[in-house]
């Protein structure tokens, strides 16, 4: 078998060669790594790594291959994908594909063979930067030229690339007993939320990104749950509105119905309740983040996949209570707000990839939907 | 939460002495935990009666008891010292069984000690298997079937229910002691016997066998608000059925998705919690079906363990130290994580490399013994290795093993010279050796990752190396990749150099060495050195961090790869290097280690940068805050050279690790590295007999008339010039390895034919043979000049048992003055000779009054522990501040020492401990190979009752009363008559085998008489078995090996009683009973006897 080369540029300047294992090709996006040690297929199928060629700390990927149970949504997302070793055989039960035949099924440019170390220290050292991968420009000028010109991911509206077509009842993977109806509001939804809400009972709708409040609450919805989603929080204000107004909605007309937001939902609640964003150096990106819950004290590992934060000062007067709070940099990961049941976190309880006891935000969800038709009764 | 401040002191136990499946991992974690504890305010008292270890030395805990790890001794310290607490998670099974015995016993209760860590329902939920199930069960977590039996009745039904094959495993028993996989009815019914033996409690769980599953550890920590981390997933190379100390073990886990990795982690923290472990680390094994995905759990460990070292080797992640601080009432989020100094404990590492550890066995030591691996624990040692990949990484683990290999083959040795023959000459020898290999991989053995690689080499596909191996097909793949690399490897010298460059680099990260790599080109390894400098084909180096780079590191714990970006950060700081001791082995173990840390920690002291280099997990040396830097790599002059390259260190200090540094000297030296001590000339005079005796004759040294033979015809004139008896050895060895008395030619033939092969460049030496001398060792310190004798310890044992075999006595038991003035006279004089510049260790035969040297080792010897502890001189640092140049005369002002050697108002009694339950079918006699694991110390007054305290800890009860069973061979009953007396006189029933009987009536001793095994029942083993007697005196005699002989001995080693196989053991261990009559131990620190 020939090798086929396969290059890695930075803006900085930085060029890694290496061996393409996936499609051929050329893709840019925003460099980031992740440090998860297990989960790289829902990791690439999950659509908030739209517009990102992530780099996985771990260096043997691929080992177990690629099966139809794990995929975040129906295809993978991200713009590429740079590995140190990518597995030459697939050795699981379940894998019914390679991951370099699904990566080339789905023309994802992917490098092997780097110094991924050398690129993660990069990342940190210089922050989250626009890159190039390619197998068919080899010019290291060329390539970081091409790096340096390409669109940065901040104010871009990404979300419509991903969001649904139009609005649908998610098929759940197993049948479960339905007692409630919930809203999605899909930025970019990984699967396994929509899993979570059916499995506790709801009945999921999904609505694309651009639906209005009054699509959403036609339904007569018993919770509302705002989406993980790829991008710049603030490029979307047409979602931020519309959560603006089912906040609105809430406050004046229906102060039992339930919001919970995760990651980029996380983010649109906090400025629709008029706080602010910013982005991090090089985000969080892996499953060994430590939250606590200031509310109960305790800790739990996290999945986590953000470049952008809320500003916990920003929402100082909005009646938020901080609840979560990250303990390797101290940045909030969750809030509540103090009246209403509208409550939020930065990082993926639905886990996949990723530890499971952030779970129990699901339960508080839903709690607040039993409280609710409790008392509609 | 704070830490709590209603306890103020806190005993912790040790280990005891190094066995197999409990070594120096526990004096890593016990030394973390009595630091971390201190640290925070808390008065320590320990105990342990290993000398040999770090945490016992007088400075790191309050009080120190090298004391025997018995509920009685346990007792009277606690009595003594009164902690509120009793941490018994440390210490191995060691410690928690003690915990268990002082807990049920009610000696905790009575004195108000509180166990923390784990709490004793814990404990017993962990252990006893049927609770341990029932708990499972309740959590609804799923296990292999089984059932519980008391008799072989109960075992065969229950094995009828679940068919074969099934896993015997008895209850309560360390390191999987008498369990095994049986496939049959007859194997069953074998199994279970031994099974119900080895349980204390006479139970054995009868189990669904899941041989061939992948097997998975994790390794967890849960704090007192119940927050709960993995701190590593490990997934086993070997399958289940091979024990996970025996096992080829990897991290992060490789072949889990992440559903199935998080089920089990979920599944690990219910067990954590469903057992009750509050606080601290535990051990979880799982096994996977790789066809259905089907999880069940194993086993737990609610302590930590081997595998947690491992873990926290691995990952950087200190899981002792963080346990005993979770113990005390801290959360793991108030601990800071020391590497990134900036984030907090609570949180699980993630890695960006490949970790592989390989087991170091040693079963050339025990000829005849089984060495197929299965439940039952049998290495002795490991390595692990870091790399960026598997592949990197198991190369440089083989490397490291040193069991003469450069890396997963193609390097001309062990079998690849059989293999490489098969392939040349094809035809029948290609069947024969393809059926070795076949079998090899079916079977768990040692060498089994070797025979994957020559499945391949003779033409074997990857399915059929799964298929026979059931190992992992991922894991069967990387090492198919290092084969096929392999076959390109000899094109290296025709390419175009452009593509040199980058060939190299690129075999490199396969994990290649310089050796395979000269022997794939044919051409030295130097070449090839040379050449890769030339290319500027050099390691980087990488941080062990915790977080795969997402933080920044504090801590200089490197391992080397062969990548774009190299991350140590060099300084101009004096610098000076401690190469460290390897792989546990026997002959080599903690003792090594020990001096290595104490090296680093006196270097520090004298502001030296000190930098590590080793590769055992289990050691303190690398633990990441013992030195300066830390380098987790292979001890080869290739990997060595790489870092020296790096560091350029002031010097190099090979001293202290045994003899694997000292394997390096040569290379070293060429190299143009300074070696600080004594000199490479020195050493190599020292190891050279032809030189040394030189020397010896020079300075009027007596020494054993000698020869060195290159052919059989030789060494036979040798041996009757010498007359017989004489000991051969094969030259350069360590710890006695194929030394052999003969007795005569047949015997020396039989030698030279099947156990050391004699050639021009591989001679034999042979000794005259000494009988019945007593053996003295040695440990002195010189700076060239001025000497410093700062031991001499008496044998109890003969000469002629290896001296890490014999237990002996400081001060000197028996000795003259007279012996002893010529025995400093010629040490002094040796060490002014070889201008030693460190430590020496010298062994004498003092025979007829006349004092012999046996032999010289330049360097610290296994002994140091043991001296220092006996004398409170801390020897090994003394010597590390001579290597780099400070006069002894001014070392030995400072200190308050003036007596050489030092004059002790006690007594110190090293013993030592044999690992005979591990290896069936091998006979109990001590020679001058050394067989032994580990060492224990008793402490006192007088000779008997530190005699008696060693014989306690090292595990063999002297009885107060009932029968002796004496059997002696003929040259030794006419000497055995005192001891014979003595017995009767202490009130002891005597009874003998026929012959020993008859001699023993002629001296008018009233004995009784047993029969032999072929005259008739009940025989001398059925009186073992029955427990009729309480102590056997057994001496093989020297030239046959009698089947009687071997049958008691091997009785008394499966049925746990006292066994003497020397005449010289039992006139002690007649004076150690003597001086317990009527008395009970007692118990003083090692800081109180200091201030004696």
């Amino acid at each position: 078998m020939v090798l086929k080369k396969c290059f890695l540029a930075l803006e900085s300047g930085r060029v890694f060669e290496g061996v393409s294992f996936g499609a051929d090709g050329e893709s840019f996006g925003e460099m980031v790594f992740n440090t998860s040690l297990s989960g790289y297929q829902e990791i690439i199928t999950d659509p908030s790594y739209f517009g990102q060629i992530i780099c996985m700390t771990n260096p043997h990927i691929g080992n177990y291959g690629v099966n139809p149970e794990d995929m975040e949504s129906s295809l993978p997302y991200a713009a590429g994908f740079a590995v140190k070793e990518a597995s030459a055989v697939v050795s699981n039960w379940r894998a019914k594909q390679s991951l370099q035949d699904f990566l080339i099924e789905h023309k994802i440019v992917a490098i092997e063979g780097i110094d991924t170390r050398a690129l993660t220290k990069h990342l940190r050292d210089r922050g989250a930067m626009k890159a190039v991968i390619s197998t068919v420009e080899s010019n290291p000028k060329k390539l970081v030229e091409k790096a340096k010109k390409s669109k940065s991911i901040i104010g871009v509206d990404m979300v419509s690339e991903v969001t649904c077509a139009r609005k649908y009842i998610y098929n759940p993977k197993a049948r479960y007993k339905t007692r409630c109806r919930i809203a999605l509001l899909d930025c970019g939804s990984k699967d396994n939320i929509a899993n979570e809400l059916s499995k506790r009972g709801a009945e999921v709708h999904v609505f694309p990104a651009s639906s209005t409040s009054d699509e959403i609450l036609e339904i007569n919805p018993d919770g509302i749950m705002l989406s993980n989603g790829p991008g710049d929080p603030e490029a979307v204000s047409y979602v931020v509105d519309t959560v603006k107004k089912l906040i609105h909605h809430v406050s004046k007309n229906d102060n039992t119905l339930p919001i919970f937001g995760i990651c980029l939902g996380h983010q649109m609640l906090g400025l629709a309740l008029g706080g602010h964003t910013y982005k991090l150096k090089f985000g969080h990106r892996g499953a060994n983040h430590p939250v606590k819950d200031v509310t109960t004290g305790k800790i739990e590992i996290t999945s986590q996949n953000h470049g952008f934060c809320v500003k916990p000062e920003s929402l100082k007067d909005k009646n938020i209570e901080f609840t979560h709070y990250n303990l390797y940099d101290g940045t909030l990961e969750g809030f509540k707000h103090r009246t209403l049941p509208i409550f939020s976190v930065q990082y993926h309880p639905e886990a996949s990839p990723g530890p499971h006891e952030s779970h129990y935000l699901f339960d508080r969800f839903f709690e607040l939907i039993e409280n609710r038709i409790k008392k509609s009764n | 939460m704070p830490k709590r401040t209603d306890i103020k002191k806190i005993l912790i136990i040790g280990s005891g002495p190094i066995v197999i499946g409990q070594a120096c991992e526990f004096d890593y974690s016990g030394t973390q935990a009595i630091k971390a504890l201190r640290k925070e305010g808390y008065k320590i008292v320990l105990v342990n009666s290993n000398p040999a270890t770090i945490m016992t030395d007088p400075e790191f805990a309050d009080a120190t008891y090298i004391e025997p790890l018995a509920p009685d001794v346990i007792e009277k310290i606690i009595e003594k010292e009164r902690p509120e607490a009793l941490l018994p998670t440390l210490g191995g099974q060691t410690a928690l069984n003690l915990a268990v015995a002082l807990s049920e016993s009610g000696v905790l209760k009575k004195y108000n000690v509180e166990l923390i860590g784990a709490k004793l329902p814990a404990i017993q939920k962990a252990e006893d298997r049927r609770l341990f199930r029932r708990t499972m069960q309740d959590i609804g977590l799923d296990l292999p079937q089984s059932g519980y039996a008391y008799s072989l009745e109960e075992a065969l039904k229950i094995a009828e229910k679940i068919g074969f094959p099934l896993i015997i495993r008895p209850s309560f028993t360390l390191g999987g002691i008498g369990s095994g996989t049986v496939y049959t009815r007859e194997e069953l019914l074998d199994a279970v016997s031994i099974g119900l033996d080895a349980s204390p409690i006479g139970e054995i769980l009868v189990e669904e066998s899941v041989l061939g599953w992948k097997e998975f550890e994790l390794e967890v920590m849960r704090d007192c608000a119940d927050n709960c981390v993995v701190i590593c997933s490990i997934e086993n190379f070997d399958p289940m059925g091979v024990h996970t100390g025996d096992s080829i073990t990897v991290a992060p886990a490789q072949t889990l998705t992440d559903k199935e990795y998080q089920k089990m982690r979920d599944w690990a923290f219910k067990v954590i919690r469903a057992i009750g472990v509050d606080t601290g680390g535990s051990n979880i094994q799982f096994a996977v079906n790789p066809k259905d995905g089907r999880i069940v759990v194993i086993e737990m460990n609610p302590r930590v363990s081997r595998s947690s070292a491992l873990a926290s080797k691995a990952t950087g992640f200190p899981i002792a130290k963080i346990a005993s601080l979770l113990a005390v009432g801290y959360r793991l989020d108030e601990v800071p994580n020391d590497i990134t100094k900036k984030t907090p404990a609570s949180f699980e590492p993630t890695i960006d490399y490949c970790v592989v550890k390989i087991p170091r066995f040693a079963f050339e030591k025990f000829t005849g013994a089984d060495q197929t691996l299965n439940t039952a624990m049998k290495s002795v040692g490991e390595v692990m290795s870091l790399g960026r990949t598997f592949k990197e990484a198991v190369q440089k683990a083989v490397r490291g093993l040193e069991v003469g290999r450069n890396g997963l083959s193609f390097d001309g040795k062990g079998s690849d010279k059989r293999v490489e023959a098969a392939i040349k000459e094809g035809g029948k020898l290609k069947e024969e050796v393809l059926n070795e290999v076949r079998m090899k991989l079916n079977t768990p053995n040692c060498e089994r990752i070797f025979n994957i690689m020559h499945a391949f080499q003779l033409g074997l596909s990857q399915e059929d190396v799964i298929s026979l191996s059931k190992i992992d097909p991922w894991f069967i793949q990387q090492i198919y990749e290092i084969f096929q690399w392999a076959l390109r490897i000899p094109q290296l010298s025709k390419m175009p150099p452009a593509q040199k460059k980058d060939f190299l680099y690129r075999t490199k990260q396969f994990g290649f060495s310089d050796q395979q790599i000269a022997y794939l080109t044919k051409q030295s390894h130097e070449k090839v050195r040379a050449l890769r400098n030339r290319l500027k084909v050099k390691p980087s180096y990488k941080l062990v961090d915790t977080c795969a780079a997402e933080f920044e590191a504090y801590t200089p714990y490197y391992y080397s790869t062969y990548e774009q970006e190299d991350e140590v950060v060099t300084d101009k700081k004096k610098k000076v290097m401690i190469l460290g001791a390897g792989p546990n082995r026997i002959g080599q173990g903690i003792e090594f280690d020990y001096c290595c840390v104490h090296a680093v920690m006196s270097l520090k002291d004298e502001g030296y940068e000190t930098i590590m280099v080793n590769c055992n997990p289990e050691t303190v040396s690398t633990d990441y805050d013992i030195s300066d830097r830390l380098y987790f790599e292979p001890l080869t002059a290739e990997d060595v050279l790489n870092i020296i390259e790096k560091e350029k260190p002031m010097g190099v200090v090979v001293q202290f690790g045994g003899q694997t540094p000292l394997n390096l000297t040569p290379a070293l030296d060429k190299a143009g590295v300074k070696i600080l001590g004594t000199s490479p000339k020195s050493i190599d005079t020292a190891e050279d007999r032809k030189l040394f005796s030189k020397i010896l004759d020079k300075i009027k040294i007596p020494q054993a008339a000698s020869g060195t033979a290159f052919s059989f015809a030789q060494a036979r004139d040798i041996a009757h010039k010498l007359t017989y008896p004489v000991m051969v050895r094969p030259s350069y060895v360590l710890g006695g390895r194929g030394m052999k008395v003969v007795y005569d030619d047949n015997m020396l033939s039989e030698y030279i034919n099947q156990a050391a092969q004699v050639s021009p460049d591989k001679p034999i030496l042979i000794d005259k043979f000494l009988d019945n001398a007593i053996e003295v060792d040695v440990d002195a310190l010189s700076d060239g000049k001025d000497v410093y004798i700062a031991g001499i310890m008496e044998h109890i044992e003969e000469a002629g048992i290896h001296s890490g075999d014999s237990a002996c006595v400081i001060p000197p038991n028996t000795l003259s003055p007279e012996i002893i003035a010529t025995i400093k006279q010629y040490t002094t004089k040796l060490a002014v000779m070889l201008q030693v510049k460190g430590l020496m260790n010298i062994q004498f035969a003092v025979k007829d009054g006349k004092v012999y040297i046996l032999e010289a080792n330049p360097r610290a010897s296994r002994t140091i522990p043991y001296v220092s502890k006996a004398t409170g001189l801390a020897l090994a640092k003394l010597a590390a501040k001579v290597m780099v140049g400070k006069k002894l005369k001014n070392i030995m002002k400072a200190s308050s020492l003036k007596d050489s050697p030092p004059k002790l108002k006690y007594v110190a009694v090293k013993e030592v401990v044999l690992p005979w339950t591990r290896f069936s079918n091998v006979d109990v006699v001590l020679g001058p190979e050394m067989k032994s694991t580990g060492e224990v110390m008793g402490i006192d007054s007088d000779f008997g009752r530190a005699f008696a305290k060693a014989e306690i800890a090292a595990g063999s009860v002297l009885p107060r009363s009932g029968a002796v069973l004496v059997s002696l061979g003929p040259v030794n009953k006419a000497e055995a008559l005192p001891v014979v007396k003595e017995l009767l006189n202490l009130g002891f029933e005597v009874m003998a085998t026929t012959h020993t009987a008859e001699f023993f009536a002629q001296h008018q001793l009233p004995v009784t008489v047993v029969n032999k095994i072929s005259e008739g029942r009940p025989n001398v083993v059925d009186i073992i078995k029955n427990k009729k007697v309480s102590l056997i005196i057994n001496t093989p005699s020297g030239k046959v090996s009698r089947a009687d002989g071997y049958h008691i001995r091997r009785s008394a080693v499966i049925y746990n009683i006292p066994i003497l196989t020397t005449l010289a053991a039992a006139r002690a261990t007649v004076e150690g009973i003597k001086s317990q009559k009527n008395r009970e131990i007692s118990v003083h620190s090692l800081q109180e006897y200091y201030k004696k």
